[in-house]
C-alpha cells in the first residue's frame, strides 16, 4: 500500500495527540484546535495520497434495481410518444426530412430518433450551455429559456455568474489576461493566426519545434511531437504505430479517440478490466496464444493502451503494475495523459510523476494541451527513434496542419510558469492548490454522504446519481443555486450509471469550494442523491 | 456561427481540426450495412472517414460519371431483388469540390442528377473549394448554380483559404443536427479555441465585404494555369489542374518513378535557390487507398501582384528547362 498523506487516525477525526499506551480516544470538535493547521501552501505535503483498491464503489442494489425500472419506463414512454408523433397526434417540432427526399432511406434508426426527441431533448437545458466569457473559476452563462419544452431556446438577455465546476481548468490557466495570454497575443503579430500548411510541405514552424523540445524536457523523454487536436493525435497516430498482425490490449474505459485509433489501425484488440493488471496479464497471454493458432504466426507487436486519469471515473491508472506487465512480456505501453498531465504529481508531470516512475519506461507518452495548459492540441513524447518515425509516417504531419502560433504561445508560457522557469513560484503554488482543493473537496463530499468515484488525488470527481432523470434535475438545481456542473448521461456513461462530474481547479478558493459544497449538499437533499456512507465520525472537521 | 448564413443553410457544426471534421462526419451517418460511392481521388481524411464508417465502399474512377452510374445501376439491381433490405440501406456519395490530388473540380450537376435518380445522399468535401471557387467564394454549388439545399452536407476545413484552424459541416438541420450526438470528433473532443473561431468569423466577414478578392484570385489562377502551360512547354514537366484552381500540380513525364521523384525534388530545390517556394505533394503512399501521382504543388493567391506572377512564371520556366536538361547520373 502506498504511504498516505493523512493517517487513518486523522481521518477518523481523532487528535494526533494519541495516548501511546492505549487505543486512540475519540475527541470532540473542540480538541481539533490542538492540531497544527497547514496554512501556508508551501508546507502542504505533496506526497501521493491514498490509492484505494476499490475507487468505484458498487451501486446500492435497490438503487440499481430502481434505476433500471426508471430507464425502462422512460424508454417505453418515449417510444410511445414517438409512435404517436409519427401518426400525427403531436406536432413535430424537430427538424425532419424535406418532402423531396422522403423516399430516401432514413438517416438514423427509429430508436435513436425516439431517444433524441424525447429523452435527450428533456435534458438539453443542462448541456451545451452558451458561455459569455472566459470559463475560469467563475464563468458567465448566457441565460436561456424554452417555451416549448426544450425544442427551441431563446436568450433572456441576462447573464449569470456561476462557480465553474465543469471546465478542465485544472491549473487555472484559463484566463484572458496575464502573462500567458499576453505572450500568445504577441505571437499573432509576429507569426500570424495560422500557418495554412502541413509540417511536411516544407513549413517547419520554429515555434512548434521549440515547443516540442520544451515538452520533451518537461516530460523527461528524448523528443516530442505536437498536433493541433488531442482527439486527432490518438486517432491518427495509433495506426502509424501498429497495424494488422499486431495485438492491442485496451482498458475497458478508454476514451473514444483511442478506440477509434485502434479500430483504424486494423490490429486485433482485446479489452481488459478497468485498471486491473492481473486481468491484463491473463488476457495478454490468452490472446497471444489464440493469435498464434489463428494466424499461424506470432503477433509482431503488443501494445498496451491505458489512460492516466479516466475522465468519467476519476481513477488514476495503476502505472507501476502496468509497467511490470509490459516489461515481463516485452510489450509497448501507450499512456494517454489527457487529464493527468499538469494535474497530478508533485511537479505536475502527470501520472508518471505521481507514481515516481521513470518516463523512459513508457514507450509512448501521449497527452493533451487542452486541459491543464488551457490551449488546444495534443503531443506524443518518447524516444528519438519513435518521434522521427512518427514525423515521417504519421497522418498528422502529412495531412494535418501545423499548430496555430497563438496556441503554441499559450502552451509555451503556461509550461514555463508551471516549471518555474519564469522565475516565480506560481507553478508550484498552482500544483499545490489543486491537490489541496481536490483532497478537501473529495473528503467533504464523502462526509456529506455522496457516492463518489475515483482516487483521492484525482481532480476529476464523479458524483454518482444513477438515474438519468435525477442527473438532469441535479444539473438544473445546481445552476439555479449558482454552480455549473457537468451532467453525464448516455452515451458518455452507461445508461444506468449517470453521474454529475466536478472538475477541481487550482483557481478555486476555499470559499468557493465551501459555497459549492453547501449548494451540492442542498441539491443532494432535494434530488435524493446521497447514496454514499459518511466514513467520518459526526462532528469531524475536514481540514483544508 | 455565420457559416450557415454564408452558405444559406440551416445549421452548421464546428470542429477544432480539419482532418477530424471529415473523418468524423462520414461515420456519424454511414454505418455497417450502408453503401458509400466514393471517388478514387478523394483525400486521406475522407478515406479514414470511410474506413471508420465500416460501410461497403464502392470506388468509382476519378470524375468518371459513367463509371459511377454503372456502380449505381448494379446497386439498384441488388435493391430491386431485395426491397426490404434496400429500404434500410442508406446510400451516400462522397466527392470533393476541388480535389487536392488533381486540382480539378467535380462534375456537380451530373452528380446531382444521379442523386435524384438513384436516391443517394451526396456529401461534398469543400476543403479546397470553399473560399476559392464561385463568384463570391461560396464553393462549387455557387459555381455550378446548384441549389445548396439539394446537397445533403458540405464539409470543409478552415485551414486553407479561411486561414484558421478547424473545420465545419453545413446543411439542413435534419442532417447536421445528427452530428451533435454521433460525430466522435465533435462529442468527445474539445471545442475550437475562441481566438481561432473569431479569426474564422472575421475571415467570413471579409469574404462577404470584399468580393473583389475572388475576382483577383480567379484572374491569378487563370494566368498561372495558362502561364505554367506555356512555361513548361518543351520540357517533360506538365501542369495538371483546372484553370479555376489556385493550386496547380506539376508532374514529370517519365516511365521510371525514381527519375520522376528526383526531377521533382530538383525543381523544388532549383526554384528555392531562385527565391520561389513551391513544394512536393506529400502522401503516405503505403496508407493511401490508391497511390497518387507524384507531383509538385504550385499555389497562388489573390494578393499576388501581376509582376510577381510574371516573375514566378519566368523563374519556373528557366528552372524547369534547367532541371529537364540535366542528365541523370
Amino acid at each position: 500500500m502506498p504511504p498516505t498523506a493523512f493517517s487513518e487516525a486523522e481521518l477518523r477525526g481523532n487528535s494526533t495527540n494519541t495516548h501511546a499506551d492505549g487505543p486512540t480516544t475519540i475527541k470532540s470538535k473542540g480538541d481539533m484546535s490542538q492540531k497544527k493547521c497547514i496554512s501556508s501552501w508551501e508546507e502542504y505535503p505533496l506526497e501521493r495520497g491514498e490509492y484505494s483498491e476499490n475507487p468505484c464503489p458498487d451501486c446500492p442494489p435497490f438503487t440499481a434495481f430502481l434505476g433500471q425500472i426508471n430507464y425502462y419506463i422512460m424508454i417505453t414512454i418515449s417510444l410511445f410518444a414517438e409512435f404517436l408523433r409519427d401518426l400525427g397526434f403531436f406536432k413535430i417540432a424537430c427538424a425532419v426530412e424535406r418532402p423531396e427526399q422522403r423516399s430516401f432511406p432514413k438517416l438514423g434508426t427509429w430508436f435513436e430518433k425516439a431517444f433524441v426527441n424525447n429523452i435527450y431533448r428533456m435534458a438539453t437545458d443542462v448541456v451545451n450551455r452558451p458561455i459569455a466569457g472566459v470559463p475560469s473559476a467563475i464563468m458567465r452563462l448566457k441565460d436561456r429559456v424554452s417555451h416549448d419544452y426544450n425544442w427551441t431556446y431563446q436568450f433572456t438577455g441576462t447573464e449569470t455568474d456561476v462557480i465553474n465546476m465543469g471546465s478542465y481548468n485544472y491549473l487555472g490557466f484559463s484566463h484572458n489576461d496575464g502573462p500567458c495570454a499576453e505572450y500568445a497575443a504577441s505571437l499573432i503579430d509576429k507569426h500570424g493566426v495560422a500557418t495554412c500548411s502541413t509540417p511536411k510541405h516544407r513549413i517547419s514552424n520554429n515555434l512548434q519545434n521549440r515547443l516540442e523540445k520544451e515538452i520533451a524536457s518537461f516530460l523527461g523523454v528524448e523528443e516530442a511531437i505536437c498536433f493541433p487536436m488531442g482527439f486527432g493525435t490518438n486517432s491518427m497516430n495509433i495506426s502509424a504505430l501498429v497495424n494488422k498482425g499486431c495485438l492491442i490490449l485496451s482498458d475497458e474505459l478508454n476514451h473514444a479517440s483511442l478506440v477509434l485509433g485502434m479500430r483504424l489501425s486494423k490490429a486485433d484488440v482485446v479489452i481488459f478490466k478497468h485498471n486491473d493488471a492481473v486481468d491484463l496479464e491473463k488476457k495478454l497471454r490468452n490472446a497471444f496464444i489464440r493469435g498464434f493458432h489463428k494466424n499461424q504466426k506470432h503477433y509482431s507487436k503488443i501494445l498496451i493502451v491505458v489512460e492516466g486519469i479516466y475522465s468519467m471515473e476519476g481513477t488514476i491508472t495503476n502505472l507501476p503494475a502496468m509497467i511490470e506487465v509490459k516489461k515481463k512480456y516485452n510489450a509497448y505501453l501507450f499512456l494517454d495523459e489527457a487529464h493527468s498531465i499538469g494535474a497530478i504529481g508533485p511537479n505536475g508531470r502527470g501520472v508518471v510523476d505521481y507514481w515516481g516512475c521513470n518516463p523512459r519506461d513508457i514507450d509512448i507518452l501521449m497527452g493533451t494541451l487542452t486541459k491543464s495548459f488551457a490551449a488546444a492540441g495534443g503531443y506524443i513524447g518518447g524516444s528519438r527513434a519513435l518521434i522521427e518515425y512518427l514525423r515521417r509516417n504519421s497522418a498528422g504531419t502529412c495531412y494535418g496542419v501545423v499548430m496555430a502560433p497563438p496556441v503554441i504561445g499559450q502552451v509555451s508560457a503556461s509550461l514555463r510558469m508551471l516549471q518555474g522557469h519564469d522565475g516565480t513560484k506560481i507553478g508550484k503554488e498552482k500544483i499545490t492548490h489543486l491537490l489541496r482543493n481536490t483532497r478537501y473537496f473529495r473528503k467533504r463530499l464523502l462526509q456529506l454522504g455522496f457516492l463518489i468515484y475515483g482516487h483521492e488525488d484525482s481532480p476529476v470527481v464523479p458524483l454518482m446519481v444513477f438515474y438519468i432523470s435525477r442527473v438532469v434535475c441535479f444539473g438544473r438545481e445546481a445552476l439555479k443555486r449558482g454552480i455549473g456542473v457537468v451532467s453525464v448521461g448516455y452515451p458518455a456513461a452507461p445508461l444506468t450509471k449517470a453521474r454529475t462530474r466536478f472538475c477541481i481547479s487550482a483557481d478555486h478558493t476555499k470559499e468557493q469550494l465551501d459555497q459549492a459544497l453547501e449548494i451540492i449538499d442542498e441539491v443532494g437533499d432535494v434530488t435524493g442523491t446521497k447514496y454514499g456512507k459518511n466514513p467520518y465520525k459526526p462532528g469531524t472537521i475536514i481540514e483544508y | 456561427m455565420p457559416f450557415f448564413n454564408m452558405i444559406s443553410c440551416e445549421e452548421a457544426v464546428l470542429y477544432s481540426y480539419g482532418f477530424a471534421t471529415i473523418a468524423s462526419a462520414i461515420p456519424a451517418y454511414a454505418k455497417r450495412g450502408d453503401v458509400i460511392f466514393a471517388d478514387k481521388g478523394v483525400n486521406f481524411a475522407i478515406q479514414k472517414g470511410l474506413q471508420a464508417s465500416r460501410s461497403r465502399i464502392e470506388w468509382f474512377e476519378h470524375n468518371d460519371v459513367e463509371d459511377l452510374e454503372r456502380l449505381l445501376e448494379i446497386q439498384a439491381e441488388k435493391d430491386r431483388k431485395n426491397p426490404k433490405i434496400a429500404a434500410k440501406t442508406r446510400r451516400f456519395m462522397v466527392v470533393e469540390g476541388l480535389y487536392t490530388k488533381t486540382a480539378d473540380l467535380c462534375p456537380l450537376p451530373q452528380l446531382m442528377a444521379l442523386k435524384w435518380k438513384y436516391k443517394v445522399r451526396i456529401f461534398i468535401d469543400e476543403s479546397y473549394s470553399f473560399g476559392v471557387v464561385g463568384k463570391t467564394g461560396r464553393g462549387v454549388t455557387e459555381h455550378f448554380g446548384v441549389d445548396v439545399i439539394d446537397v445533403d452536407m458540405i464539409m470543409a476545413s478552415l485551414e486553407n483559404s479561411i486561414a484558421s484552424t478547424g473545420g465545419f459541416c453545413v446543411g439542413r438541420s435534419y442532417i447536421v443536427g445528427h452530428q451533435r450526438l454521433s460525430g466522435l470528433g465533435y462529442c468527445f473532443s474539445a471545442s475550437l479555441p475562441p481566438l481561432l473561431a473569431t479569426a474564422a468569423s472575421e475571415a467570413l466577414r471579409i469574404m462577404k465585404e470584399e468580393p473583389e478578392r475572388f475576382t483577383r484570385l480567379r484572374a491569378n489562377a487563370k494566368s498561372f494555369h495558362l502561364g505554367l502551360k506555356r512555361a513548361l512547354e518543351g520540357t517533360h514537366f506538365q501542369v495538371q489542374g483546372s484553370e479555376l484552381s489556385p493550386m496547380q500540380h506539376v508532374i514529370y513525364e517519365h516511365p521510371d518513378p525514381k527519375v520522376v521523384d528526383h526531377k521533382l525534388d530538383m525543381l523544388v530545390d532549383e526554384l528555392y535557390n531562385r527565391s520561389i517556394l513551391i513544394t512536393r505533394s506529400r502522401y503516405l503512399d503505403k496508407e493511401e487507398a490508391f497511390p497518387p501521382a507524384q507531383s509538385d504543388k504550385v499555389m497562388t493567391n489573390s494578393e499576388m501582384s501581376e509582376e510577381e506572377v510574371v516573375i514566378a512564371l519566368s523563374e519556373i520556366q528557366q528552372a524547369a528547362q534547367k532541371v529537364d536538361a540535366t542528365l541523370d547520373e
